[in-house]
């Protein structure tokens, strides 16, 4: 779907947490995720500290967006 | 670790006073069976049903299938390390099997992932369950309880059944016995010197809810890579706490029963030195199945194989598992050989997995899970249809009205299992 | 018994009308058969027969693809035909990729069951070939006879429903579809007996090649997003409770677009997941967890974007094919263009 996406003209960011298959699959920006079940979020930490743990990944995500890349790059 | 299996044959399953077998039919009493877990608070009722190869029944929403084996001598207990049973070590002296018959549990849905037993017509087919003879569990949770503790109450179930079930065969003459011995590292080398050195590593589902499994009693998400004897195996070592899709599952019978091992052990001595199995586990961080990979790959190198079968157990993220386990151990000079089953779609033109790499140039395939067929209606249900339209594989419109059921392969437990059971296969068309 | 109907598509060389000079020439039809459709007439013997034959020049069709299609269409309806063959186009590209077309046309617009055949350096193979038969040739006009007879056999049985075996049993190309069969021998075997080969340096042929899943080129970088508008979507299967689209746990065959226009966070009570790949417990806690509308919201209110899209498009990851993805993508990327998104994040478990 992501390919999708860019091909249609939309710049595009994935955040996924199995980053090979998002390499495999063939998206050219990706963001790992913090784990499967909880891409976005850790139910380890208490609220506060999970939100401000999603925000810095969608933070990653956007600046992933304004970063010119020329072939699959992984936003670490 | 040498162990004799002694298989006493089970050709019909009747209810009666007591559980015993005798002249090869394995009598078992419903409430002897429900005692021993109705005290259990999470569960509200239960029954016993049996079904045959054969019948017109269908069996659904089924958690695990197990097979009623006890241990004779040798140390420990089938099933080690749950529900009560001892923490020992397993896999050596005499394990007598009630070969033929299998425990099943049934109950409503904990999750999307339990599937369908058809004993006879399409559905049959699919799953190596419609030819055993099947002593259904069919539990009914107490209200309002939460899907974990659901899923453990099951699950429990169906162990200690086994396990009561599995006594009968204790003071029996086993119809066959197969001995199994695999000696320390060195040794077993040094046995078949011109044969290849072959291990098998076994990839065991650890995600969370419906998609767990344990060794010894660990919860296999906790595990890092290990070695086994293969006839720890053969004692219950590793049990099935998951459903993943059900075609996909590896119940516990399987575990109990594993294809690969069998399939080693017939070559062993002849054309290949089975030397051990690697058991390693499909975490959901990345973190661990880097961690995992690289684990597998080390041990292969450590005990100096030279090749690899690899099985994985689920589809999707544990693709990148199976690919990774196969480059690192592939990097280190092991060959390796992948089975696995394929989700190419229903109209088969997708890629069947969701992750590859260019070491992977040999696979076998257990067929592919997306196709579309119509089981006709039985007679009979064990369990319920209510939930077919939610159950993985089933879609809106895949109960009919007649009580036939339209839905992808993938609702049928075991029926593309990647350890090889089955002869389903897929080619290029 | 009435003899089968076959209407036959073949390009202007063929038809004797004419060779480079005459490849403008419009679709056109004629009664019975015409050049090697003598030979696929008599190839089909008693069951079948050539009704008509339709005619189009090669860089007609390519450049007028929907006309020549619609116009073609047209003629071959009225016929009723039980079955039709275009070509055999060898390694004629143009030809072939036609063939191709309209062949897959026919099949999908008229219901008629189709079958084409060429040369398999020609680029109609790897176009045509998930969609088609496409029976295998030599690369020149000097194997008709042997292209006409494979043909014309092939054709008979798709026409009577009959079943169809493997590439090297028919003589079709292979056509990429993963097909499901039951072997003689169990899966464990057959590994183990690879495992042997492989070990002893012996060939082996595997089950299943890696595929290669394809690139596309990198859109380039926004500058600046503060007034920027950014749609969420995400495979994790998270739908609204009641799952109105009836979106399935596993092998999705739809996607869902839901409204999050009045929420500034994902509510445990409006939304759920349905996604059979994981598990569900923690994102059911907190459906922020795979769909980040919260800080996504915060942020639209900071101005560090411009604007959140009202809605945010959803289906379920595990199990559903390339196929089915690449669809849904295709699809909702020109809603998502038309509703003048211009950056879109996509969540996975």
């Amino acid at each position: 779907m992501v390919k999708e996406i860019e091909r249609s003209g939309i710049p595009v960011v994935h955040i996924a947490t199995v980053v090979p298959i998002s390499l495999t699959v063939g998206a050219n920006r990706i963001v790992p995720a913090i784990g499967i079940p909880y891409p976005l979020g850790n139910p380890n930490l208490e609220f506060k500290a999970e939100k401000k743990l999603r925000r810095g990944l969608v933070e990653k995500a956007l600046k992933a967006l304004q970063t010119e890349v020329d072939g699959q790059t992984v936003f670490e | 670790m040498r162990l004799e299996v002694g298989k006493i044959f089970i050709n019909d399953i009747r209810f009666g006073e007591s559980t015993y077998v005798e002249n090869g039919v394995l009598y078992v009493n419903e409430k002897e069976l429900i005692d021993l877990f109705i005290e259990d608070e999470r569960i509200k009722s239960a029954k016993i049903e049996l079904a045959k190869p054969g019948e017109s029944i269908r069996i659904t929403p089924v958690k695990d299938v197990l097979e009623p084996r006890v241990k004779v001598s040798g140390g420990g207990t089938n099933f080690p390390g749950v529900v009560g049973n001892k923490v020992k070590q397993v896999g050596e002296g005499r394990t007598h099997v009630l070969s033929g018959a299998a425990v099943v549990t049934v109950g409503k849905i904990v999750g999307f992932q339990e599937g369908i037993v058809d004993m006879s017509g399409i559905g049959a087919d699919y799953t190596p369950f419609s030819k055993t003879l099947n002593i259904c569990v069919v539990i009914e949770p107490a209200e309002g309880i939460e899907s974990h503790a659901y899923e453990a109450a099951a699950r429990e179930a169906g162990l200690v059944v086994t396990n009561f079930i599995g006594e009968a065969g204790r003071n029996l003459e086993a119809d066959e016995i197969e001995v199994f011995e695999t000696k320390g590292i060195l040794e077993q080398a040094k046995m078949y010197p011109d044969l290849p050195r072959i291990g098998y590593v076994c990839m065991l589902q650890s995600q969370g809810l419906l998609h767990d499994t344990y060794v010894y009693g660990v919860d296999a998400k906790n595990i890092i890579p290990t070695l086994m004897n293969p006839t720890e195996f053969m004692d219950g070592a590793v049990i099935s706490g998951n459903c993943v899709a059900s075609c996909d599952k590896i119940p516990t019978y399987l575990h109990q029963n594993d294809p690969i091992i069998e399939e080693l052990f017939e070559k062993h001595g002849k054309e290949i030195n089975f030397m051990g199995v690697i058991i390693t586990n499909e975490n959901v961080f990345l973190a661990d199945k880097e961690r995992c990979s690289d684990g597998v790959a080390k041990l292969a190198r450590l005990m100096d194989l030279e090749g690899v079968i690899i099985t994985e157990e689920g589809y999707g993220n544990p693709d990148t598992d199976l690919m990774m386990n196969c480059k690192k151990v592939e990097q280190n000079g092991i060959k390796t050989v992948l089975v696995t089953d394929e989700f190419p779609g229903r109209d088969g033109k997708s890629e069947s997995l969701a992750d590859a790499v260019k070491e992977a140039d040999a696979l076998v395939s257990c067929g592919q899970g997306n196709i579309v067929i119509t089981m006709p209606p039985m007679d009979k249900v064990i369990g319920t249809l209510e939930d077919i339209e939610t159950m993985i594989g089933g879609y809106d419109g895949s109960m009919k009205e007649d009580g036939s059921i339209e839905a992808e392969i993938q609702i049928i437990i075991s029926a593309t299992s990647a350890f090889g059971c089955n002869k389903l296969t897929a080619r290029m068309h | 018994m009435s003899k089968l109907k076959v209407v036959h598509y073949i390009n202007n060389f063929f038809a004797g009308i004419g060779g480079e000079e005459k490849a403008d020439i419009s679709p056109r039809e004629m009664q019975g058969f015409v050049g090697p459709g003598m030979a696929l007439d008599k190839s089909l013997g008693d069951e079948a027969e050539v009704v008509a034959t339709v005619v189009c020049g090669d860089s007609y069709y390519a450049e007028n693809l929907e006309k020549a299609e619609a116009d073609l269409l047209d003629m071959i309806k009225k016929y009723d035909a039980d079955l039709f063959i275009a070509g055999p186009a060898f390694n004629a590209g143009r030809y072939g990729v036609a063939c191709g077309a309209i062949a897959k046309a026919v099949e999908e617009k008229l219901g008629i069951p189709s079958v084409t055949a060429m040369y398999e350096e020609n680029p109609g193979v790897d176009m045509f070939k998930k969609d088609l038969y496409i029976m295998t040739t030599g690369n020149s006009a000097a194997s008709m006879k042997k292209a006409v007879s494979k043909l014309s056999a092939f054709a008979l049985k798709l026409a009577k429903g009959e079943k169809i075996g493997t590439p090297e049993d028919e003589g079709y190309h292979v056509r990429g579809i993963r097909t499901n069969y039951f072997h003689e021998k169990r899966g464990a075997k057959r590994a183990v007996e690879m495992m042997i080969q492989k070990a002893n340096n012996r060939p082996y042929v595997t089950e299943y090649e890696m595929p290669d899943f394809g690139n596309v080129t990198p859109m380039p970088a926004i500058m600046d997003l503060s007034d920027k508008k950014v749609a969420l979507v995400t495979s994790g299967g998270v739908v609204p409770t009641d799952n109105p689209d009836r979106i399935e746990s596993s092998s999705a065959t739809k996607y869902g677009i839901y409204d999050i226009s009045e929420y500034d966070s994902m509510p445990a009570d409006k939304f759920t997941t349905i996604h059979g790949g994981y598990d569900r417990t923690y994102a059911l806690q907190d459906i922020n967890r795979v769909v980040p509308l919260d800080v996504m919201r915060d942020m639209e209110k900071e101005g560090v974007i411009g604007e959140l899209a009202d809605y945010y498009i959803a289906t379920t990851g595990t199990g559903t094919s390339v196929g089915n993805a690449r669809g849904f993508g295709e699809e909702y990327s020109k809603k998502l263009l038309a509703d003048g998104v211009q950056a879109v994040i996509v969540t996975s478990t």
